[in-house]
């Protein structure tokens, strides 16, 4: 289901029944991708985006165009839980700049996707709440951490849903489900109101079935915000159909990657290739690396970004004898095994006599990998590589191997560390039918090229 | 670079306010020295006379104006996620003993 169609839909029978069938089909979510729906707020706006329509006035880009947000945005009239029991009950006092921006332009939130809690995690196996399943197998994984997001678009309950992206967040669950899956630049979409997780690479996007769709969602929820003093302007989104020089990732074909996830990439250059574009195989020898780079940097930023939870202004709070017990107490009930794994590995790695050793290695190698981004993409337009190494594995097959869980992030991290542009598009599927997705990365502030380059890929898939 | 033993660990939880019983700091010695074990491949690069990246934009010192931003926020709406509250306070447990 695209936007246009949705808007067609809106024009026909109106802003109120859509959000209603909308919200019909989250409530019939098989897949638990949904964690909430928000009605009461849905159907009031819906009634003013209607009014509007009435009167002819202009209702937005996305009047009456219902969407579903991941668990870590901050909404109304809702919970925002972070999938975890620490925010189980959490009712946010403010929305996301991206929810503002979105509702400025007609678009309705009608609820809350499930992920990993607090985003840690690729497969949605870590939420409080249970796993999300795969769109084409039960007993397959969402991906994640914005499993919850992906399916729900893929199951066509909503045209389009916000996902956050640190480390693949939005591209691997997109490639797991076959949708589109857009990691905006660094910095091009504000984070006010939403839960921190690594604060040098977390960034807001959307997820759509189609590149068009990924397009409009991006040029509403971008732009530079004071509430947010990391937030950049980005190139105008501008498509174009001219022929691009795709540089191919070598070190994206090794050891671990899946026969079907080669071929399909393999079939993908060549359509390419047959297109007019020229394609050749470009060498970024520190991107092995970036994975290692990932989990010592991530883990100590979100150390920092979940200090804030203790149970004293919010969150789950569970009693003790003292102050500091009541911390502990609090803390240990209300994350998951993951966190706590991140929070230790964070604190580690940032500890006395390792923070050379650990952190400041690790930010040294990202830079290696940023030069080398910036030399393929002084001779490429575009680089490509498979999205994830295999198609989505199996419910709990990795969850007792948290370093074989992290594996699943190895070809979206190196972007993420980079702060550039990247998208994952549906480029085929394995012999038993699950979704194989393609990255493309463009450098920062040309999401344009990435989009563009997306849209020519898409017409050949 | 070292690996984590059991007393490690729970020096690190005490660190990061968290409580880990004998048996979940155990299989979180072997965990963390997976983990550990596989980001050691960064002694392996060469990073002579390289410098440190922290973040990517480039932006420093972003300046706005220094005055209120009124957010229409009732006191009672930012209480209402205290786990204890009282008098239109958050109740916390005595600090200085």
């Amino acid at each position: 289901m695209t936007i246009a169609e949705i808007q067609a839909r809106v024009k026909e029978v109106g802003a109120r029944k859509v959000v209603e069938e909308a919200i019909t089909r989250a409530r019939a979510d098989a897949k638990h991708a949904v964690l909430e729906v928000i009605e009461t707020r849905a159907l009031k706006r819906a009634d003013e985006v209607d009014a509007k329509l009435q009167k002819g006035e202009n209702a937005g880009r996305l009047a009456g165009v219902p969407f579903l947000a991941k668990d870590n945005i901050l909404t109304f009239d809702s919970k925002t839980t972070a999938s975890s029991h620490m925010l189980e009950n959490f009712e946010a006092p403010y929305q996301a700049t991206v929810i503002e921006k979105l509702e400025a332009e007609g678009a309705i939130c009608v609820g809350k996707t499930n992920l990993d809690a607090f985003a840690h995690g690729g497969s949605t196996e870590n939420s409080y709440f249970g796993p999300t399943k795969n769109t084409y197998d039960d007993e397959r994984v969402a991906g994640g951490s914005s499993g919850g997001s992906a399916v729900a678009v893929a199951t066509g309950i909503v045209p389009f849903a916000l996902g956050s992206d640190t480390g693949g967040s939005i591209r691997q669950p997109a490639s797991y489900n076959g949708v589109v899956g857009l990691k905006p630049t660094y910095g091009s979409v504000s984070r006010y109101g939403v839960v921190a997780m690594a604060s040098s690479t977390d960034v807001v996007g959307p997820i759509t079935t189609s590149v068009e769709d990924a397009r409009l969602v991006l040029d509403v929820i971008k732009g530079v915000d004071e509430r947010d003093g990391t937030t950049i302007e980005i190139e105008p989104l501008l498509s174009t159909d001219k022929k691009l020089k795709i540089g191919v990732i070598r070190q994206c074909f090794g050891e671990g990657v899946d026969e079907s996830v080669v071929r399909t990439t393999n079939e993908t250059i060549e359509k390419l290739k047959a297109a007019g574009h020229t394609v050749d195989e470009v060498d970024l020898p520190t991107f092995r690396h970036a994975l290692a780079v990932y989990y010592i940097v991530v883990p100590a930023e979100l150390t920092s970004n979940l200090a804030r939870y203790d149970g004293i202004k919010y969150g789950t709070q569970k009693d003790g004898a003292d102050l500091t017990t009541v911390y502990e107490a609090s803390r240990s009930a209300g994350f998951m095994d993951e966190n706590k794994r991140r929070i230790l590995i964070g604190n580690y790695v940032l500890s006395s006599g390792y923070y050379d050793a650990y952190y400041r290695k690790a930010q040294t190698v990202r830079t290696l990998i940023i030069n080398e981004f910036n030399k393929a993409f002084s001779e490429h337009d575009i680089l490509l590589s498979p999205t994830a190494p295999t198609p989505a594995f199996k419910l709990g097959e990795n969850t007792g191997d948290p370093l074989q869980m992290y594996l699943a992030d190895m070809m979206t991290v190196p972007a993420s560390l980079a702060g550039v542009s990247a998208i994952s598009v549906p480029a085929g599927t394995t012999e038993t039918g699950l979704p194989v997705g393609v990255q493309l990365i463009a450098p920062m502030r040309q999401d344009s090229v990435v989009l563009s380059a997306a849209q020519q890929l898409e017409a050949l898939c | 670079m070292s690996s984590i033993s059991i007393d490690d660990v729970k020096k690190l939880a005490g660190l990061s306010a968290l409580m880990v019983t004998d048996s979940e700091a155990a299989a979180l010695v072997e965990q963390l020295n997976e983990i550990l074990g596989f980001v050691e491949q960064l002694n392996d690069v060469d990073t002579t006379g390289v410098e440190p990246t922290y973040q990517v934009t480039g932006l420093e010192n972003v300046w706005r104006e220094d005055e209120l931003i009124d957010y229409n926020l009732s006191r009672e709406a930012l209480l209402k996620n205290a786990p204890d509250s009282q008098d239109g306070q958050i109740k916390v447990k005595r600090v200085l003993t």
